[in-house]
């Protein structure tokens, strides 16, 4: 535009245009990015309720043993196949008394190796290493390994699903 | 051909491309920057656009489903007409990214580069080293076998020591609390879609500031940038003595791109894709999760820092390289750049890559692993097929001691080798190990009988030089 045409109106119009346009565009993108980010943020905010699961029938773990029980998650995804699939370390210390372990190392959350001999739970990657009431035995791990609540239902032994366990400051 | 010609004068005279891109393509730079020591950023700009080729060809064939993926690899592998090809392609194109783009960091390091007037060049690249890093993570997750799946837990309990919303950001890589049909749909969004447009905007811009600020010239020592004076006297350079880019100093970058491009194919063609683990299971706990090559230096980091410190390193290690990266045009801009001249970078470039390969050659033999897969000592190395020695080494077999501590070449790399343990400690002092650990050992007291405690002392007191060289000439 010309200097000599250029006038306070045509300045405040401009203004005004401007604006408009910076507003409408932000305010399209708050409108769709609302849905959009939520939706992406959905699994952090959205939490599936925990479940007992049945691992097995009270009468087929040994006092004393600990196995490795398997176990479908809280919520599984349709098409999550064998990855709907976790397991814990089931520990019977008594007749009705048992302690269920996650498989996750404290440390990096790799998975845990029940060495019956040893009676030593033992990572792979990193070296940690337990003992069988879960505390610390060797390496890096900054706690014991993480439980989950079990109980004893109709004769059957269940266990609560839980998250995988995050080491947290 | 003439036909040809004309359609290309048509073609160009409606959309001006060649009058516009020509002047680009041709831009004079300096006649020393038509070196060898500039060709790999170009190398990395081939292979990521054979990544971008082999990619897509892959998107054709992998089902990015939890419970299908792992089955559409195999069929891509096994089954498809040169599935296997292209896999193996991709593969090894994500390891020479990795490569070629940390080559290219050290020589505009080492030539200073990133200085005046090509702060962003710099900074560009770094965020570009990120995405190729994130790629090559993620790349890795999508393959989805059993290592897969233990790296994405690896990598969010990482990302759990974040103070504050470490948890939340763990459950954001996961894909929710748990391995599961939501942790590969996100992974390949994320390695499909999201980090890829990022690096197509930063390549964009990469090259765009390239084109701006022209190539710097190979440093002469004596001749520091002097930002006041800098662009007068490149211009008057490239003014004076340049040489067109394309085809004066491009075709070094072409004969290099093609030696890259050609050295990925025959590796995937005589090497192919690596290997399947097993399936993506996160109820088989049989698993070793050791990740591609070029995050091995980090996997031993994990292992080998103190535990004190463990969670400042993790968290804050990462972040203080990276920022270190980023901001290093801001610590220094301007002075000399020529390496001659900068002993502190050489230095420095040695050091890392001191640091890298040391951790990764220790990485490879993960020696703080217990060793599940070690061979039983056999009779003929336990010296005996009766009695408390013989006893003693089976226990020494079944009780674990086996994965952690070597005899005779059998058995773990984590504790000290035993194979001459009698000659250096007493039985009292074996005793007391075994029963109360100490230096990284377990303490076996409570789960080891009186007689099984006694079996395999008197058997670790009998691991003397003096025996295994009477076995080993009884054994001739």
């Amino acid at each position: 535009m010309n200097e000599k045409t250029k006038t306070s109106e045509d300045c405040s119009r401009r203004q005004f245009f401007t604006h408009i346009s910076y507003t409408l565009g932000g305010l399209a993108a708050l409108m769709v990015g609302i849905p959009i980010v939520g939706s992406v943020l959905a699994p952090i905010v959205k939490q599936p309720l925990p479940i007992w699961r049945p691992v097995g029938e009270l009468k087929t773990f040994t006092v004393g043993d600990i196995v490795k029980v398997s176990f479908i998650d809280s919520s599984p995804l349709p098409w999550a196949g064998i990855t709907a699939e976790t397991a814990a370390w089931l520990h019977r210390k008594g007749q009705e008394d048992f302690t269920c372990f996650s498989v996750n190392c404290a440390h990096l959350g790799c998975p845990v190796r029940w060495v019956a001999g040893a009676r030593l739970f033992m990572c792979p990657c990193h070296g940690g290493v337990y003992y069988e009431d879960g505390t610390v035995a060797a390496g890096p791990p900054p706690r014991g390994l993480y439980d989950y609540p079990v109980r004893i239902n109709n004769g059957q032994v269940e266990i609560l699903t839980s998250p995988i366990p995050i080491t947290t400051v | 051909m003439e036909s040809l010609r004309r359609a290309w004068l048509w073609f160009d005279d409606r959309t001006g491309l060649g009058s516009a891109l020509g002047p680009v393509i041709k831009h004079p730079v300096p006649p020393n920057s038509a070196s060898w020591f500039y060709v790999f950023g170009s190398a990395t700009l081939f292979a990521f656009m054979l990544q971008v080729a082999t990619g897509v060809a892959l998107a054709f064939m992998y089902v990015p489903s939890a419970g299908e993926a792992y089955q559409s690899l195999q069929y891509i592998t096994d089954q498809t007409t040169f599935g296997r090809i292209v896999r193996g392609m991709h593969n090894w194109g994500a390891s020479a990214m990795i490569l070629l783009i940390g080559v290219h960091m050290v020589r505009v390091y080492l030539t200073a580069s990133y200085k005046f007037p090509r702060e962003m060049h710099w900074i560009s690249g770094v965020v570009l080293w990120a995405l190729v890093v994130i790629m090559a993570f993620s790349g890795q997750v999508i393959r989805w076998d059993q290592t897969a799946v233990w790296s994405t837990i690896v990598a969010s309990e990482q990302a759990g020591r974040i103070p504050f919303i470490g948890e939340w950001v763990a459950q954001f890589l996961i894909g929710g609390e748990t391995i599961g049909g939501a942790t590969l749909s996100r992974m390949f969004a994320y390695h499909v879609f999201i980090v890829p447009a990022l690096l197509f905007i930063f390549i964009g811009l990469h090259l765009y500031l390239v084109i701006k600020n022209g190539i710097s010239e190979f440093p002469k020592a004596g001749k520091p940038v002097d930002p006041k004076t800098y662009r007068e006297e490149y211009e008057a350079l490239v003014k004076k003595k340049g040489i067109p880019f394309w085809p004066d100093a491009a075709w070094r970058d072409m004969v290099f791109g093609f030696i890259v491009i050609t050295t990925i194919l025959v590796i995937a063609l005589i090497i192919g894709p690596p290997a399947l683990g097993p399936p993506p299971d996160p109820s088989n706990l049989d698993a070793l999760p050791v990740p591609d090559w070029y995050f091995v230096f980090y996997f031993a980091f994990l292992a080998l820092m103190p535990p004190q410190m463990e969670t400042y390193l993790m968290v804050f290690g990462p972040l203080l390289v990276g920022a270190l990266l980023f901001f290093l045009p801001f610590i220094s801009n301007k002075g000399e750049r020529s390496p001659l001249r900068r002993p502190w970078a050489i230095a420095i470039v040695a050091l890392t890559i001191a640091s890298i390969s040391g951790l990764w050659a220790i990485g490879i033999s993960s020696p703080w692993s217990p060793h599940f897969d070690a061979k039983p000592l056999t009779v003929e190395i336990i010296g005996a097929d009766s009695g408390s020695i013989y006893r003693g080494g089976m226990d020494f077999n079944d009780k674990g001691c086996l994965y952690c501590h070597k005899i005779s070449g059998h058995g773990g790399l984590r504790g000290p080798d035993l194979t001459h343990i009698g000659d250096r400690l007493s039985s009292n002092e074996l005793t007391w190990r075994i029963m109360n650990g100490g230096l990284n050992m377990p303490g076996f007291g409570g789960t080891l009988t009186n007689d099984e405690l006694s079996d395999l002392v008197i058997f670790l007191k009998s691991r003397t030089k003096q025996n295994q060289e009477a076995s080993s000439l009884g054994g001739d």
